[in-house]
């Protein structure tokens, strides 16, 4: 009995040492998520119902935020036309390209090594250097694209300055640097069994059809953790527009992000930024609701 | 049966053909980019503005490099960024890891809601907390300072490199700490001593992409510096892009080339590392 007792203590204190050790170490990050994450994120909603200035301080104002981006704000509205724009042809045309290159370098190809360093390359250099690179290469009189189109008699548009076809050039470059995505969809593809392969082949499934009957059910969970996380960040796409473009010509490449940029940093306009902020959150948490709704009837987990 | 076996090594060889032409074309657009920026950085002005373009400079021109990189202080501008690179690379590492361990190696109350809570700040979009966050590092005197830049580093190095330690930690055999505890060492020893070196793997992963994440880093530089002198290379580029914008794009395209060569050289000697993060995020898990 007294054994018992004496052992059940002595749990106790392994677990609270545990409990003291766990806390010691988490205490950076802890410190970090709830003062720069969980307070934040609460203070924000509540500025979003102020007209609080660049200082912080404002008066409570209710839905008037809210009010004056939906019914009178021009940049509020094509900032959200455009970004959405963007996810819809960015993402599913990244996911397709992803599984398509990662299929082709899973099939046994030679330099396996140099086609994943070229392929990743655009990914890790991808900065202001490289954004101000392809503004020059879509440039409508010097640019190379339109070189290459007048060698077929075409004559090229002003890409970046055309309102119709600006946003599909930073599409495009998003594209270009695909490498990570493509990576992750090959390490995925190649964790498949060849066995799965090899009864395929005895059945004599052509390779098309083991794409769609194997590679491709098989690596859902990878294209579904592609698209959560492309979802998530081409909703914030903020860089290339903001340093090719400033958002223009017409407001035809703002995106949500510069906007509250905009907002909070150039007009001071704290309050307002963070009704847009909390705006776009909502509007991301509904896109990856409904991805997450849809997930159990096409993403199949082997096991 | 000799045919029909023959027919279908013909076939393979058709479609390996095509897999190669298909990953050739795709290769070629990946590196004619950088192409375009080396040959651009070294044609005189007359020459990059000529259409038809040339590929190879008729004359290949140093001086877009020696003005390029006069038009603002990019040694200063190279310093600062260095500065930021190496702080907040070491302070990553470090505090992920040491965070990581944590959740991976002492089960206790509330555990389970903290890693939940961590994962879940991966979803976030940075535009929610940015503004308080500003409000903060303002009321603190923070504003065109390094520390907004660098406190988040050295409070957890960002939820996805925890993640990663902590799936290498979990891998980890228990007898490593039992050991470890049974020589008298306490969990703090054990971590350094024990731990740190046996999760190496993952601190070349998280230190290379950290590496490159703060060489490239713009929004947040953006934010938080005003002042010229304080400037990272990254901003420094968009200052230039925004004072000059085409009109030299020779020098402009040697500064790029400049500021993107540093990436290259890590990237090219890291790269299995790189490889290797991508691996290890075990996505099914």
């Amino acid at each position: 009995m007294s054994s018992m007792s004496k052992k059940k203590k002595k749990m106790s204190g392994i677990q609270r040492r545990n409990t003291i050790n766990f806390y010691l170490y988490i205490s950076p990050w802890l410190l970090f998520f709830i003062v720069l994450t969980v307070y934040p994120m609460l203070k924000s909603l509540s500025l979003a119902f102020t007209d609080s200035d660049f200082s912080g301080k404002g008066n409570f104002i209710g839905l008037n935020n809210f009010i004056q981006a939906f019914t009178v704000d021009v940049q509020f509205k094509a900032a959200f036309r455009n970004t959405i724009c963007y996810v819809l042809m960015y993402v599913p045309l990244s996911l397709i390209l992803s599984f398509f290159l990662g299929w082709l370098l899973s099939r046994k190809v030679k330099l396996l090594g140099f086609w994943r360093t070229v392929f990743y390359m655009p990914y890790i250099t991808s900065g202001v250097a490289v954004t101000i690179l392809w503004g020059w290469i879509f440039n409508g009189t010097y640019g190379i694209i339109n070189y290459v189109l007048s060698l077929f008699g075409i004559t090229g548009p002003n890409w970046l300055g055309d309102k119709r076809l600006a946003l599909g050039c930073i599409v495009v470059m998003s594209l270009w640097s695909l490498g990570n995505q493509i990576l992750i969809m090959l390490a995925g593809i190649q964790d498949i069994p060849d066995s799965y392969y090899e009864s395929a082949q005895i059945d004599g499934a052509s390779t098309i059809r083991q794409v769609f009957a194997i590679t491709l059910p098989l690596s859902t969970p990878t294209i579904f953790f592609n698209l959560v996380i492309g979802v998530i960040s081409a909703f914030q796409l903020f860089n290339q527009p903001y340093i090719l473009t400033n958002g223009g010509p017409v407001d035809s490449t703002l995106t949500v992000a510069m906007v509250i940029f905009r907002n909070a940093f150039q007009y001071g306009k704290m309050g307002y930024a963070s009704c847009i902020a909390w705006c776009l959150f909502i509007v991301i948490m509904i896109f990856t609701g409904i991805i997450n709704a849809t997930q159990k009837k096409w993403v199949f987990y082997d096991n | 049966m000799n045919k029909r076996q023959m027919s279908k090594t013909t076939a393979r060889r058709i479609s390996m053909t095509i897999t190669y032409i298909i990953l050739i074309v795709c290769a070629v657009v990946c590196i004619f980019p950088f192409f375009w920026m080396l040959t651009t950085a070294f044609k005189s002005t007359a020459e990059a503005y000529s259409f038809p373009p040339t590929f190879i400079p008729k004359k290949w021109l140093l001086s877009n490099f020696s003005n390029g990189l006069q038009v603002a202080d990019f040694g200063l501008f190279t310093k600062n960024t260095v500065f930021l690179v190496l702080i907040n690379t070491i302070a990553t590492v470090f505090s992920s890891a040491v965070v990581a361990y944590g959740f991976a190696k002492f089960p206790a109350t509330g555990s389970k809601f903290w890693y939940t809570c961590l994962m879940a700040t991966m979803m976030l979009p940075a535009q929610v907390t940015l503004i308080p966050q500003y409000l903060l590092y303002f009321k603190m005197g923070m504003v065109d300072t390094y520390w907004p830049l660098i406190i988040p580093s050295v409070l957890g190095g960002g939820a996805y490199n925890i993640f990663l330690y902590r799936q290498f930690f979990l891998s980890l055999p228990q007898e490593l700490n039992e050991a470890a505890t049974i020589d008298g060492a306490n969990s703090f020893q054990t971590f350094i001593h024990i731990m740190l070196p046996a999760v190496k793997p993952v601190s070349m992963c998280v230190g290379v992409m950290s590496l490159v994440f703060n060489w490239n880093d713009f929004y947040q530089p953006l934010i938080y510096l005003n002042s010229t002198k304080k400037f990272t290379v990254a901003i420094g580029l968009q200052f230039l892009n925004s004072s000059m914008g085409t009109t030299k794009i020779g020098q402009m395209m040697a500064v790029s080339l400049t500021m993107t060569i540093p990436v290259l050289v890590i990237f090219f000697i890291c790269q299995k590392y790189f490889v290797q993060g991508i691996k290890m995020q075990g996505i099914k898990g």
